[in-house]
C-alpha cells in the first residue's frame, strides 16, 4: 500500500503545493490537509509546509499553532510518533508548538535571503534524514526573514551532544542561526524542522539539485520498515 | 471598559537587530546621546467590567500563551495608567531631544492642516 503523506495547508501557506509534488515525486501519495480540521485522514506523515501562515502576524507560527489541525497533529507525534516535517514557517510552527526547542528570529543582517545554500547532513538518524549519509553535503534553496535559529546555550550544547542536530549550514551562514544550525531534531527523532527548502529541490528542471528528495524518501522508508 | 496593557520585550540575551538598526540609523539623525535601542511590543487588551486580580490573571495567562513565546520574550502585565515600575522616564525628556524645534514647527502645521481638513470635511455636504 502506498503511504500516504498529509501537508498541512494554513492561511498564507506558500509551498504546500511543492511539498505535495516532492512527496508524490518520492512515492507517496500526497493528502491535503486543511488547518481548521482536526482529522488527518489516517495519515502516515505530515508535512507543514513554508509560507506566512496568518500573515506571519504576531511571531511567525504563534498563530498556526494553535489551528485545530496542529492540537491533532502535536498529540499524534508526542503519543504515537507520527513523522512531522516541518519547513521553514514549519520549522517556526514546531518551535511554537514546544514540539522543537528554539525559536526563530529575525536574520541577523535584517535581509531577506534566497539563494542556493550548501548543507551538511549532520544526523542520518531521523524519520527524515535517514536516506542521507552522516557529513553528506547536499545543495537546496534557502529563503527566509526570520531563519535566525536562537536557543540557550544549555540547549544548544544539549541539541549538539545528543546529535539532535540534523543539518548546519556550509560555506556561509545565511541566517545569523546559532552554531550555524539549518535544522533540528526532537529527542524520539520523528520530527525535524528544517529552515531551508528540500521540496525544491526535487526535479532538475527547477531545482539547484535533486538532493532534497532524500528528506521525503527517507520518511517512505521509515514506514515501509516499521 | 478597562483597558490593560502587556508589554513584550525579547530578553536581554537575544540579539535583536532590528533595535540595532534603529540605533545606528539615530546619529546620523543627529540624536547622538542614544547608544543603544531594543524594540519590543505593546499589547492593549480590553476587558469588560472592573480590572480585577482574576481579569489580570487572566491577562497574564493569554501573554504566557499567545503573546509572548517565554522562549524568546519576557513579558509585564499592568492596568492602563498603572506606571509600569521598571520605566521612570521625566516626561521633559522629549523636549530636550536636538531637531526638537524644526519637529514642533512641523507639528503644529500639520496640526493646523488637519484640524482645516477636519472642519472642511464637518462643513461638506451631508
Amino acid at each position: 500500500m502506498t503511504a500516504r503523506i498529509g501537508v498541512v495547508t494554513f492561511p498564507g501557506s506558500l509551498d504546500d503545493r511543492d511539498a505535495a509534488r516532492a512527496v508524490k515525486i518520492a512515492g507517496a501519495e500526497p493528502v491535503s490537509l486543511w488547518h481548521g480540521e482536526p482529522d488527518l485522514h489516517g495519515v502516515d506523515a505530515v508535512v507543514l509546509p513554508g509560507g506566512f501562515s496568518y500573515g506571519d502576524y504576531l511571531r511567525c507560527g504563534a498563530i498556526a499553532r494553535f489551528a485545530p489541525v496542529m492540537g491533532t497533529i502535536v498529540k499524534a507525534a508526542t503519543d504515537d510518533g507520527l513523522p512531522v516535517l516541518g519547513i521553514c514557517n514549519g520549522f517556526q510552527i514546531l518551535c511554537e508548538s514546544h514540539l522543537l526547542p528554539g525559536a526563530l528570529t529575525r536574520n541577523q543582517h535584517l535581509h531577506f535571503r534566497n539563494r542556493d545554500q550548501k548543507l551538511r547532513i549532520s544526523s542520518a538518524d531521523t524519520a527524515w534524514t535517514s536516506a542521507y549519509e552522516k557529513d553528506q553535503e547536499i545543495l537546496i534553496p534557502v529563503k527566509n526573514g526570520e531563519g535566525c535559529y536562537v536557543a540557550d546555550e544549555k540547549t544548544l550544547d544539549g541539541l549538539e551532544s545528543s546529535g539532535r542536530v540534523i543539518a548546519r549550514y556550509v560555506g556561509g551562514n545565511p541566517n545569523g542561526s546559532l552554531r550555524d544550525i539549518a535544522g533540528i531534531t526532537n529527542a524520539a527523532g520523528n520530527v525535524v524542522g528544517l529552515m531551508p527548502h528540500p521540496e525544491h529541490a526535487v526535479e532538475e528542471l527547477t531545482g539547484p539539485s535533486v538532493d532534497g528528495l532524500g528528506f521525503f524518501t527517507s520518511v517512505l522508508q521509515k514506514l515501509v520498515t516499521t | 471598559m478597562a483597558r490593560v496593557v502587556v508589554d513584550v520585550m525579547l530578553k536581554p540575551e537575544i540579539l535583536d537587530p532590528q533595535g540595532q538598526a534603529i540605533a545606528n540609523a539615530l546619529p546620523t539623525l543627529g540624536f547622538s546621546a542614544i547608544t543603544a535601542v531594543r524594540q519590543g511590543k505593546r499589547f492593549e487588551v480590553e476587558v469588560d467590567g472592573e480590572i480585577t486580580d482574576e481579569v489580570l490573571a487572566e491577562v497574564t495567562r493569554a501573554a504566557g500563551t499567545l503573546l509572548s513565546n517565554p522562549v524568546i520574550e519576557d513579558f509585564a502585565v499592568r492596568a492602563e495608567g498603572d506606571e509600569p515600575a521598571e520605566v521612570d522616564v521625566p516626561a521633559v525628556a522629549v523636549v530636550t531631544a536636538p531637531a526638537t524645534d524644526a519637529d514642533a514647527a512641523d507639528v503644529k502645521a500639520a496640526a493646523a492642516e488637519s484640524s482645516t481638513a477636519e472642519k472642511s470635511d464637518a462643513d461638506g455636504p451631508a
